[in-house]
């Protein structure tokens, strides 16, 4: 029975434009699909292999820079941006990985915080190449209507959650786990820690990558300070897994829906939008301290809440 | 010639003072890394809270920056203990499946503190314009014809003095006292130190505010010649942790050397690159220490001092 679940979501979301939503609930979805996507991405990575990242906004610029760029510079439709960003991110994701990954700890973590600081740096000042500060805009989106995007963005989110489920159940996967669990036995065992955790990224830097690469095409515009932010983007991601649970696959789906949702609820209450950074951040913390594997990974304690005590056993 | 010679010594003499503010920084940094084996990520965080209070003082009640340093740092300690008592320590017990829980909890808490200062002072530029901001001595004023011309900013100086005075008596507190000592033994291996009788617990609340104190006590340093703004934490928690892995995680002594080199290091792209690059400089170099030097400054002085 539990195998028909994702294929029964995937066929209920196919279906709901055909409701007639309107163009914000549409927008609200396309959303929630993208940062699932990202958040799925950053599992493989965070969740399974342990390699925490503060800086997915890196990834995520430069698939949205690499669509842009291609848009900009040679003139053709920026949907190639997609293709063309799984190249650019595996071979960047091939060098953060080959300097950051052979040592442990929490040199990765340092790392990816400041990588995404750098590319927001280096793509104000190399304004002939990236256009600076004023950012690069589609002159006109592929569709006025939002159903396309919807249909673009489940697609690849249905992909995503494909290879990130085959990925876990092969070998791979248990080599991800491993790692996580003791890089020390599993180095042991003869598995090539720093291969492994390599390929983790690389695969991850390309999921965020092609998310980026939509975001482009979507939003029809990007500049520096909207795709390389610190917590708009990086430390987003980090919560939809956290919030949604981590190491599991309905997690940054879970975890996707409530931080769009929540994030929409906040900004529309006068008085209190200003202050949506501390209400995540106080989300972050009550998260971290009584529900530290997320939602779904820790959805027994959460029902077991509910229950009278004697049923407790 | 001379006018090339003049910019790189002016630059190197600009560079150091920075260096010796941001040793304080790392300093900080390394000494929580140190004891409780994170990295924290709230640390530029503290520092702009520490500098919010020497701004309000300064322009409320006309103190200057130098003397609130008396006010931050006690009050920044306090907030340091608090936040390592009631929610470091909590997630530190708390079982999970990633293990950098607390580095993400410390994201949490920078995140609440940039975010409540937004809200609360706008994120408008603030600086204290006191009255020596713009004063500085000139090596043509000691020495008449001097080939080239070099200057040496008042308040620049008078930070990086204060600082070198409060990086001596950490040392002294670390060295001399009991406190200071059973800090150092905790750092070296905890289990064998809860075998000496140190406090642990204790010890690492306290680690976490000197550690908050320092920074706090840089931020006062910093305002008068600096500006502020909510969001400047994050530059310097980078700074913070670029030092510490230059100088080798969780050590002092690698620490204010990582300090002055980062400094030397900054103000050189500032000059020959550009301001704008900076936070470029200061990850190659950060790179530059991963991939030639990933024991940071401290592997070299431990070599020296085995004698090998």
């Amino acid at each position: 029975m539990k195998k028909f679940i994702p294929p029964i979501i995937l066929a209920g979301l196919c279906l709901l434009p055909l409701v007639g939503l309107s163009s914000y609930v549409m927008h609200i979805l396309v959303l929630v699909i993208m940062w699932s996507i990202i958040g799925m991405a950053w599992n493989l990575l965070g969740g399974y292999c342990g390699q925490v990242s503060f800086g997915h906004a890196a990834f995520f610029g430069m698939g949205a820079y690499s669509s842009g760029l291609l848009y900009h510079h040679l003139g053709i439709s920026a949907w190639w941006g997609i293709l063309v960003s799984v190249p650019v991110l595996t071979v960047f994701s091939l060098m953060l990985g080959f300097i950051c990954l052979r040592l442990r700890g929490a040199y990765f973590a340092l790392a990816t915080l400041a990588l995404g600081e750098v590319l927001r740096v280096t793509a104000e000042n190399l304004v002939k190449f990236t256009q600076g500060d004023l950012g690069i805009m589609i002159k006109q989106r592929t569709w006025v209507e939002k159903t396309w995007y919807f249909y673009v963005i489940l697609l690849l989110a249905a992909g995503s959650f494909l290879v990130v489920k085959k990925v876990m159940e092969s070998k791979l996967g248990y080599y991800f786990v491993a790692i996580r669990e003791d890089q020390d036995a599993a180095n042991s065992l003869g598995i090539n820690t720093t291969l492994y955790k390599t390929i983790a990224l690389c695969l991850s830097g390309v999921l965020t990558g092609i998310a980026g690469a939509f975001y482009m095409n979507y939003m029809g515009y990007i500049d520096p300070t909207t795709v390389f932010p610190l917590y708009d983007i990086s430390i987003v991601t980090v919560m939809v897994v956290m919030v949604g649970g981590v190491a599991t696959s309905w997690g940054p789906v879970i975890g996707a829906l409530i931080m769009v949702f929540l994030a929409e609820v906040i900004r529309s209450m006068p008085g209190i939008g200003a202050a949506h950074m501390t209400l995540f951040g106080i989300l972050l913390i009550f998260i971290i301290i009584f529900l530290p594997n997320g939602i779904v990974g820790d959805f027994r304690k959460i029902t077991g809440l509910f229950k009278p005590r004697g049923a407790l056993k | 010639m001379a006018a090339q010679v003049e910019l790189f010594l002016q630059t190197l003499i600009s560079g150091f003072l920075l260096g010796g503010l941001y040793a304080l920084i790392g300093l900080g940094m390394a000494l929580i890394m140190g004891v409780m084996r994170i990295i924290n990520l709230a640390h530029g965080d503290l520092m702009m809270v520490a500098m919010y209070v020497a701004y309000w003082l300064f322009t409320l009640f006309h103190i200057d920056p130098y003397l609130s340093v008396f006010v931050a740092t006690p009050l920044l300690f306090l907030l340091g203990v608090g936040l390592q008592n009631f929610l470091i320590n909590p997630v530190m017990k708390v079982e999970s499946i990633l293990p950098h829980n607390q580095v993400i909890l410390t994201v949490g808490i920078g995140m609440i503190l940039t975010n409540l200062a937004t809200v609360f002072f706008t994120s408008n530029y603030r600086s204290t314009p006191v009255s020596y901001a713009s004063k500085a001595w000139y090596l043509t004023d000691f020495w008449r014809d001097a080939p080239i011309e070099l200057s040496l900013s008042a308040p620049w100086s008078l930070s990086f003095i204060v600082a070198v005075i409060m990086t001596v008596a950490l040392w002294f507190f670390l060295t001399k006292t009991d406190t200071g000592k059973s800090i150092r033994a905790t750092a070296q291996d905890i289990d064998a130190a809860l075998l000496m009788g140190v406090n642990v617990g204790v010890m690492r609340a306290v680690t976490f505010g000197i550690g908050a104190a320092l920074v706090g006590g840089a931020g006062c340093l910093f305002i008068p010649i600096y500006y502020l703004y909510p969001s400047l934490g994050k530059q310097f928690t980078n700074v913070g942790f670029v030092i510490t892995v230059l100088g080798g995680m969780g050590s002092t002594e690698g620490a204010i050397i990582g300090g002055v080199i980062l400094g030397i290091f900054e103000s050189m792209t500032a000059t020959y690159l550009g301001m704008g690059w900076a936070p470029v400089g200061r990850f190659l170099i950060f790179v530059a220490a991963l991939v030639f030097l990933p024991g940071g400054v401290a592997s070299i002085l431990r070599k020296q001092r085995l004698g090998k």
